[in-house]
């Protein structure tokens, strides 16, 4: 019987087809994917990395809601001309707790995986409201409306557990304590600066919008831009120990 | 009263008051509207089932009449109509951005109107919304003729069509309301994803229930695809989406899967995004029409074979292209790579399959200008399946990734392909949906052809120049090693392309409007075809 006869067993049977496609479309996806989540040297070893304070948490969710991620990619790869312009290359660490990731396809603007820092609260604050006021080129659109939209403080508490059940290691603290440090992290007046600063080492404490108030939009916003790809000190990371 | 339609309707009734209840109490404005949609609907849904069962003939329309198939045709016209005005308002959003782009002033620093949640809205527009319905109508279509048998289900394929629409509805309003998953192609969020996967199993049901009882010995190669697509976007669609939402009254969720493997995941489905839904379910277009039209047969049945198995077994691996560079695992790269470039060969493969088809039929290309639609189609999607694989090579991808060349790129198949392969589907469609013996005008065809191919150079030249260009100056250097370019120079450059991306899309859509208006009238004045008293002999 020759190969084309045999086929026929395909061609007349209709679940037999629907297995045989199951069967094809399965090699690839899991030779792929699952390594992934058992091969240790997946996520590189590193020193410094956290979840996310509330309110970095509550503007990484504008980030996510406005499609940033559509013309800003967050991955700089291992090119020359990448690592001068934007800083070190990233690691899979990096992301570990981001639900979704938001590396990007497409560099409409440029790559924001190492922002943090770059530049001022206040030049956030004015490009994010007008970007064409400090760069007159930009064709990025204006985000007024966010330093006018408060957030909900007593809402963050929930995303925090949520995180927490697909995998962000929150402690119970943490998730207890989430509207007030959401508060604490905008206002270095604020009563609970300390305790939230003891909950997460090295965050920033400031008056991202310089506006007095509850915290806004433009305030989370700002504040996750800020911290984007601060977290890991390059200057102590073990390149070597992390080859794979 | 059938069983179906008791339970539809007592079903639609009973989700119409629990969605009244879920409007009231839900966490935020967009889930509250979006509850309020899915009152109407199901509210509508129990109407519309009951004032059919009062308005029908007691008996079901028979399976056959004097021993041929009564096709089902109701559902397939209204998901061809519905498929034309969805490219539209797809192609009519496309030039909207592209417009953004090149004049940032448009989008008026206002959130529902942004690129950013524009721009989902335009992929999901085209890609899900306008080719979405052209597969299920040419999908229940081919089904039914190939296998010679009335469409399974009596509700079940209108539940399919207007579920699937509807959820074509909840996820575009979602996207201007800034509900997202924030994962490309993958935009609609939990209760989306939850509904698009009730409606995704019916269609699976009633397309293998119309496949199991077929008439003819044989499932029909253009089937396979048919089958390969659905069974497969299901698997993707489950394995990409599985996320835990805040409340279940609010609609922000988070995805189970982070970093990483997210990516993989994310890939893995946008990629065969492409190849199961632009491409398997597309070539089963290809393979019913282009004979059908050239009334020749296919060129040859074992290559079809071969080419079959080959493109879902290879597509499958090639979501890590998408990735290259980045902190995915180098081995995971490489393997996308590699099965990337192996791709290019069942492509092909079909491709050729395709186009020989026409043997002894070339002479049709002048006269036909649909049959020149389906062919041309054909002809891109060999161009695009041959500059996937190349720019999936590593060393290209360095510098093509993040650019416009993918946008290029995407758009020489979108357009080229999937655009003009559904066109032709369409043009064939309407007249045997409605009765017709042809189309309203040829000619207007034609200047649909004409005018859209000239907007497809456009844009994709456009996107090949800007985008070789900005990887150039990404990297350039002075003979004094400094980087030459600043980021703002590069996007100071694409200015020009962006203005002639935009005139290359508004081309496109002058050309669909064209065909709208001509497939309106072939619906409004064609000639009735009478039908041949002769039965024919059925195929071997």
């Amino acid at each position: 019987m020759s190969f084309w006869t045999r086929h026929q067993v395909f061609e007349k049977n209709s679940i037999i087809l629907v297995v045989g496609i199951l069967v094809m479309i399965a090699f690839g996806g899991l030779v792929e994917i699952t390594p992934l989540f058992y091969l240790k040297s997946t996520i590189e070893k590193v020193d410094g990395m956290r979840p996310y304070t509330p309110l970095e948490l509550a503007g990484r969710n504008i980030y996510v809601r406005e499609g940033c991620y559509l013309c800003h990619s967050q991955m700089v790869r291992p090119l020359r001309d990448e690592v001068e312009r934007y800083g070190h290359y990233s690691l899979a660490a990096e992301s570990m707790y981001d639900h979704p990731f938001q590396w990007g396809s497409k560099r409409t603007g440029p790559d924001l995986a190492r922002v943090g820092g770059k530049y001022s609260d206040e030049w956030h604050v004015t490009h994010l409201k007008n970007p064409r006021a400090i760069v007159p080129q930009s064709i990025m659109p204006g985000y007024p409306f966010l330093a006018k939209t408060e957030l909900d403080a007593e809402a963050v508490a929930a995303h925090l557990r949520t995180s927490r059940t697909v995998g962000v290691p929150y402690s119970d603290d943490q998730i207890a304590n989430a509207a007030a440090d959401l508060k604490a992290q905008a206002d270095p007046d604020n009563a609970g600066a300390d305790a939230f600063a003891k909950r997460y080492p090295k965050a920033v404490v400031r008056n991202f919008d310089n506006n007095g108030g509850n915290p806004t939009e433009m305030d989370a916003l700002v504040a996750y831009l800020q911290m984007l790809g601060t977290l890991v000190d390059f200057k102590l990371y073990n390149e070597k120990a992390n080859l794979r | 009263m059938t069983q179906g339609e008791a339970g539809l309707g007592a079903l639609s009734a009973v989700s119409a008051f629990v969605f009244v209840f879920v409007a009231a109490k839900a966490a935020d404005g967009a889930f509250a509207f979006h509850a309020a949609l899915f009152a109407v609907f199901s509210l509508w849904a129990c109407f519309a089932i009951f004032n059919r069962y009062f308005s029908r003939a007691a008996a079901l329309p028979p399976q056959e009449i004097n021993g041929r198939p009564n096709y089902n045709f109701g559902p397939i016209k209204f998901s061809a109509a519905i498929a034309m005005f969805w490219g539209i308002a797809g192609f009519l959003v496309g030039l909207i951005i592209a417009l953004q782009l090149a004049f940032p002033v448009l989008n008026f620093d206002l959130p529902w109107i942004s690129f950013g949640r524009l721009r989902p809205l335009h992929t999901s527009a085209v890609i899900f919304a306008f080719g979405g319905n052209v597969l299920i109508a040419s999908s229940f279509y081919v089904v039914q003729k190939s296998c010679r048998v009335r469409l399974a289900g009596d509700l079940a394929p209108w539940f399919v069509v207007l579920g699937y629409n509807f959820f074509i509805l909840i996820a575009g309003t979602g996207y201007l309301l800034g509900v997202t998953q924030g994962k490309e192609y993958a935009e609609p969020e939990w209760y989306a994803d939850l509904w698009l996967t009730v409606v995704w199993v019916v269609y699976l049901l009633v397309f293998l229930i119309t496949v199991i009882k077929r008439k003819e010995p044989h499932i029909f190669v253009a089937n396979w695809f048919f089958l390969a697509f659905i069974v497969t976007i299901a698997v993707l669609h489950l394995g990409n989406n599985p996320g835990l939402p805040v409340s279940l009254l609010g609609s922000k969720s988070y995805i189970a899967w982070g970093g990483v493997q997210d990516a993989m995941f994310q890939w893995w489905y946008g990629h065969n995004a492409v190849g199961f839904f632009l491409t398997a379910g597309f070539l089963a277009i290809m393979y019913y029409f282009v004979p059908k039209r050239a009334d020749r047969p296919i060129y040859s049945y074992r290559l079809s074979i071969i080419h079959f198995w080959a493109l879902i077994f290879l597509y499958i691996w090639a979501g890590p292209h998408h990735l290259h560079y980045t902190a995915l695992p180098d081995w995971a790269q490489t393997l996308g790579m590699t099965f990337s470039i192996m791709l290019w060969m069942p492509s092909w493969g079909g491709m050729i399959n395709g186009l020989l088809t026409l043997s002894g039929a070339w002479d049709k290309l002048r006269t036909d200008p649909v049959l020149r639609m389906l062919v041309v189609s054909v002809a891109f999607y060999g161009m695009s399946t041959f500059e996937g694989p190349m720019m999936s090579i590593k060393v290209v991808n360095s510098l093509s990734h993040y650019t416009d060349w993918t946008i290029g790129h995407v758009h020489s198949g979108a357009l080229g392909w999937v655009g003009f392969v559904s066109f032709g589907a369409l043009y064939c469609l309407v007249p045997w949906l409605w009765n017709k013996k042809q189309l309203y005008s040829l000619k207007l065809v034609n200047w649909h052809f004409w005018i859209s191919t000239l907007g497809i150079v456009l844009y994709i030249s456009a996107m090949w120049v800007s985008g070789i260009m900005q990887g150039l100056m990404w990297r350039a250097y002075t003979a004094l090693g400094f980087l030459e370019y600043s980021f703002i120079e590069t996007v100071e450059a694409m200015h020009p392309f962006y203005v002639t991306r935009a005139l290359g899309g508004a081309l496109f859509l002058i050309g669909s409007l064209i065909m709208a208006y001509n497939l309106w009238m072939t619906v409004r004045v064609g000639e009735e075809e009478v039908a041949s008293p002769v039965a024919l002999q059925p195929a071997e």
